[in-house]
């Protein structure tokens, strides 16, 4: 169940950022729902379902892009990794713990990809660090808005419940 | 469960995630050299490991050649130490028979020297008790051989045959404590009679007081005893010692090695004919008859422990030999019982 809740939230990240998240900020990818989704899952459910989270995450948006299959994927697979296992170790469930992790997981996340497509020599980042600025700041923003949401929705429907009761 | 224990190995499934993802990389991404890095890296890896397996092979194949050239080169070892005992065992027949040849080259020599009649004999036993000096050797009267024949080797006196049987023969050493022999110092033509002691040293006596003596003087036989030709090496004077204007005691130091004696001459010419001089001593030394024959007085021959006569009594024994040997003295002396047990 929780699997399968696990890659929806993957399969709406990654459609979300095929086709809303472009329209957001002028067609630059200042977002990456995908990681959002990802370290939420970590942040929630830990190391392990962090890592597959990210893996399977990765690899699918690795296969969409025209990218070397495997890189998102691991970067994707490390932070998952890293934020689960820290989230289980630190309470981070207050808002300022949650917008460091998202932006250090966006910053790892950036070395690990940059770092590989750069070692390998497939391709190259210029101006790498006000893109990954902006990204973290981006995802950190999401993210804290994505939890405030999740979050609040079983309280929304339990409110929406007791006002069904009292007009009834 | 399943789920648990992933989740309990979750730093296994991140290593197993991570290279699968590095795996999948590297299958995509080429090389410098054009090569998929997957490919080159599976290549240097499994390269290493037909390095490694081709390296225990090699190392197998060789121990496994080592051990067979070991077991070729053990039969060879064996072989070659067998070849080498026999061959040592030759060489030590050479090497005897080598000494038998010199030793006989010796006392052919000795036997061209010394003008004599002599028979060779070889050392067959030696004395029974240690208290006699004598030995057995393999001549006796058959070969012609008679009591109170000398008994000589290349290096000097011997003895001589104090009882013959058919085939062989006892020698009194001149070592045994009752055997004696006229004896003169090369150098200074000083006479005196050389007695056993029963050890491996002589002892000169009935030297004259005024004689000059020295260690190191070569003593050969004088042949006033009737017995031993003369000029024939004795041995070397060892010390000198003086009491009261005459000599207490000079010690000799034989010329023959008594303990290594495997073969030995014979004189077998009659006393009487034994040559007035020898140009040449058993050492190849020549020897002045003349002056020795001048020397105006011999001493006696006779025993260390009886001495019947004063020396000068038997002045002309050279000419005619005294009927008294050395051991026919130790014979007349009763309280030599030694002797008379030889006998």
């Amino acid at each position: 169940m929780k699997a399968a809740a696990v890659l929806v939230g993957i399969a709406l990240a990654l459609a979300l950022q095929t086709t809303v998240a472009r329209f957001i900020v002028g067609g630059t990818a200042a977002v990456d729902l995908v990681l959002v989704a990802v370290v939420y899952v970590a942040l929630t459910t830990g190391p392990v379902s962090g890592l597959l989270a990210g893996s399977v995450a990765g690899l699918i948006q690795d296969a969409l892009s025209s990218g070397v299959i495997g890189i998102g994927g691991l970067a994707k697979s490390i932070v998952g990794f890293l934020v689960g296992a820290i989230g289980q170790q630190f309470i981070v469930t207050a808002p300022l713990p949650r917008l460091v992790m998202f932006v250090a997981a966006t910053a790892v996340h950036a070395l690990v990809f940059m770092g590989l497509y750069m070692a390998l020599g497939l391709r190259m980042f210029p101006a790498a660090w006000q893109a990954v600025v902006g990204q973290a700041l981006g995802n950190a923003l999401v993210g804290m808005v994505a939890f405030a949401i999740i979050e609040s929705v079983p309280g929304f429907v339990e409110r929406r419940r007791m006002g069904r009761r009292a007009r009834h | 469960m399943a789920v648990l224990d992933i989740r309990q190995r979750a730093g296994w499934l991140f290593l197993a995630v991570i290279v699968a993802h590095i795996v999948l990389i590297s299958a995509q991404v080429n090389t410098r050299r054009g090569v998929p890095m997957l490919e080159a890296f599976t290549f240097g890896i499994f390269a290493e490991v037909q390095r490694g397996a081709t390296s225990a092979v090699n190392q197998v194949q060789d121990g496994w050649q080592n051990y067979f050239a070991l077991q070729q080169i053990r039969h060879e070892n064996e072989s070659l130490k067998q070849e080498v005992a026999q061959l040592q065992v030759r060489l030590q027949q050479e090497r005897a028979l080598a000494e038998q040849s010199r030793a006989l080259q010796g006392l052919l020599a000795l036997h061209d020297e010394s003008k004599l009649e002599t028979t060779g004999a070889n050392v067959i036993g030696g004395a029974p008790s240690p208290e006699f000096r004598t030995m057995t050797i393999d001549k006796g009267s058959r070969e012609g051989l008679r009591p109170d024949m000398a008994v000589i080797s290349p290096a000097g006196v011997v003895g001589r045959v104090i009882m013959p049987s058919g085939r062989a023969a006892k020698v009194q050493l001149l070592i045994d404590r009752n055997a004696a022999a006229g004896a003169i110092v090369e150098r200074t033509r000083a006479q005196g009679v050389v007695v056993g002691l029963g050890t491996d040293r002589l002892r000169m006596d009935y030297v004259a007081g005024s004689a000059e003596l020295k260690p190191g003087d070569r003593v050969v036989t004088s042949g006033i005893d009737g017995i031993y030709p003369k000029g024939f090496v004795i041995g070397q004077i060892e010390s000198v010692q003086r009491g009261g204007g005459d000599f207490s005691g000079i010690v000799i130091k034989p010329a023959v090695d008594f303990s290594s004696l495997e073969a030995v001459l014979v004189v077998t010419t009659p006393q009487s004919e034994f040559p007035a001089d020898t140009e040449t001593d058993a050492a190849g030394v020549k020897t002045n008859a003349t002056s020795a024959a001048g020397t105006p007085a011999t001493p006696a021959v006779t025993t260390p422990a009886k001495p019947v006569a004063a020396p000068a009594a038997h002045a002309t024994a050279p000419a005619k030999p005294a009927p008294a040997t050395p051991a026919a003295s130790a014979e007349s002396a009763p309280e030599s019982t030694e002797a008379g047990e030889e006998r």
